[in-house]
């Protein structure tokens, strides 16, 4: 649905998006995931025809960006970053003008704006200037306004940024429910955002795509040393002796102590390879210990992230903090 | 057509659902009420060579608002665009740079005409109460209008070219009142150089709005500020469509 072949842009001397590829295929819901500034929002514009390319090919549901700009614009619904809207216009009216924009046939416009205003959940304000919306409300607009003509591809930039909780939550199950119909590509830098809708994600950063899989796919391959990492929490006589007896087992290769004082004691395990829960839950065993906890923990798409991004596993929160935290099993 | 309709559509909307085209038309009334009342007054103190039509159009009430008029019309047009950024959504929709520049061509030459319309209401008010008509003959009217409508059409199509080179409205409003001034006090030339000769003189008068109006409202229609006029209107939207598909390489 989407190739786009060795793409480059620069603002000035600023290189935004360096000899970018990639493809998205129909059906698949595809997450662009970057810091800001990492050329995200400048490649779907030059997707959606508003951006020249310096360099590169551009295929949308197999027509050339370039050369057969109108085909391909009018295959793809765009929510742009900030979603600018008329603040003059009603609702309904924008969504009309942008049927007609669409060519949508005149007979059909008032079903499908029927259509879209109720998928979005805009009947009750659909005769309201749009310049008294709030932000959530408007967003919708825009979402709206990209479904309006049923397009084979959606291109969402930033499509929850902005919102309250209550409100992102609602525009993601929006963007589940239309994978069924189109092709959809979203951009966020929120990382539980992408691993939540995305079947397929694209990490960038400083104009190239530094790694890209499924949220599990990138897990496996992260650069981070992620081979094991145990937590142990127990009720331990001696907390000092019991950190000694943990760092002599052969597998450990280091631990810490991270909570002490209380009536429970917690270490930090890295170990090598593989799960080493049951060797760690025999030590404690043998040595009386009574334990609460014994969990490995799984790398959150935000470290993989961060580890690609940066190089750095130790830097985490790259995300404005509405991610899910660490994953326990 | 389905998406030019669109578009010229939402401008002129967009004009009258803003207080804009309101206060504007207001004002504009009230000023040329005004002149057309001095206008009959002259009658009022005895015989005049000049028709109420020909006094109408060629005052100090009549030409100042008729030049404010232009930068307050288009300065808007390209710049809010770029300024909120909704040309983004406008120009990844399937529409054309030339339908777009047309139709906010077109949408606000509409505006202008409706905004002149209520000044033949004033013609109608004072041949329905004098029984008398307020120009020599039909000509005149239809040469004030016609020249009102071609001035109309340049002046307009330099204030989009204008917008369209920049951001912000002011600068635009700006640009195009230093330009639209510039062409019309090419009238002035011949009181600079009244002496340097018979071309200097030949050109003020050709090119100067002021002459041609007087020679349009007594309903002498010259042919040359007519073709002038249509020319310099489509070389204004050539330049329009160049600077706002230029648009794309300069962001």
């Amino acid at each position: 649905m989407i190739s786009v072949q060795g793409l480059s842009k620069s603002y000035g001397p600023t290189q935004a998006v360096r000899d970018l590829s990639f493809s998205v295929d129909r059906g698949e819901v595809v997450g662009f995931l970057g810091p800001n500034g990492a050329g995200k929002s400048t490649t779907m514009k030059i997707l959606c025809g508003y951006l020249p390319a310096d360099a590169g090919e551009v295929r949308i549901a197999g027509f050339d960006v370039f050369g057969e700009s109108l085909k391909a614009r009018s295959r793809i619904g765009y929510l742009p970053e900030n979603v600018p809207l008329y603040p003059e216009m009603r609702v309904r009216e924008y969504l009309g003008y942008r049927a007609a924009l669409k060519g949508v046939r005149a007979r059909r416009t008032e079903e499908k704006v029927l259509d879209a205003l109720e998928l979005c959940h805009l009947g009750h304000v659909r005769n309201q200037l749009i310049g008294t919306l709030s932000k959530g409300y408007r967003q919708r607009v825009g979402l709206a306004d990209a479904l309006v003509n049923e397009p084979d591809i959606l291109v969402l930039d930033e499509p929850t940024i902005g919102l309250d909780p209550n409100q992102i939550r609602e525009v993601r199950s929006l963007i589940k429910g239309l994978a069924a119909r189109h092709t959809v590509l979203l951009s966020s830098h929120i990382l539980s955002e992408v691993e939540m809708t995305c079947s397929r994600v694209l990490i960038m950063n400083r104009g190239r795509i530094v790694a890209t899989g499924t949220p599990g796919e990138l897990r496996k391959n992260a650069r981070v040393p992620l081979g094991g990492s145990v937590r142990l929490e127990a009720r331990v006589q001696d907390p000092d002796a019991a950190l000694k007896a943990i760092t002599s087992l052969d597998f450990v290769a280091s631990a810490t102590m991270t909570g002490e004082g209380g009536e429970w004691t917690s270490f930090e395990i890295e170990s090598s390879e593989g799960d080493h829960r049951p060797e760690l839950f025999g030590e404690a065993v043998r040595r009386g210990w009574i334990v609460r906890e014994l969990s490995s923990r799984e790398a959150t798409l935000e470290e993989i992230f961060t580890s690609f991004v940066t190089g750095d596993p130790e830097r985490e929160s790259v995300s404005s903090g509405d991610s899910t935290g660490g994953k326990q099993s | 057509m389905r998406v030019f309709g669109a578009l010229w559509k939402r401008e002129v909307a967009s004009a009258f659902h803003t207080p804009m085209a309101w206060v504007i038309l207001f004002f504009l009334m009230l000023v040329t009420g005004f002149n057309f009342y001095a206008g009959v007054t002259v009658l009022n103190h005895g015989a005049t060579e000049v028709t109420v039509v020909e006094s109408f159009f060629n005052t100090i009430f009549f030409w100042f608002p008729f030049l404010l008029l232009f930068p307050l019309l288009t300065m808007r047009l390209f710049s809010e665009e770029f300024r909120s950024g909704t040309i983004e959504p406008l120009m990844t929709a399937p529409v054309r740079d030339t339908q777009v520049v047309l139709a906010k061509f077109l949408g606000v030459l509409f505006l202008y005409c409706v905004l002149w319309l209520p000044t033949g209401v004033y013609f109608l008010i004072f041949w329905w109460q004098t029984h008398l008509t307020a120009a020599g003959a039909v000509g005149a009217y239809l040469g004030s209008y016609l020249l009102l409508l071609l001035m109309g059409m340049f002046y307009l199509s330099l204030g989009c070219f204008c917008s369209s080179l920049t951001r912000h409205q002011i600068t635009a409003g700006v640009m195009t009142f230093a330009v639209i001034s510039l062409f019309f006090m090419t009238g002035l030339l011949s009181f600079l150089a009244g002496h340097t000769g018979q071309l200097m003189q030949g050109v003020s008068i050709t090119f100067s709005p002021i002459d041609q109006m007087t020679q349009f409202s007594r309903g002498i229609i010259d042919t040359r500020p007519i073709v002038c006029y249509l020319v310099m209107t489509a070389l204004c939207l050539f330049l329009t469509l160049q600077s706002f598909q230029a648009r794309r390489w300069r962001s």
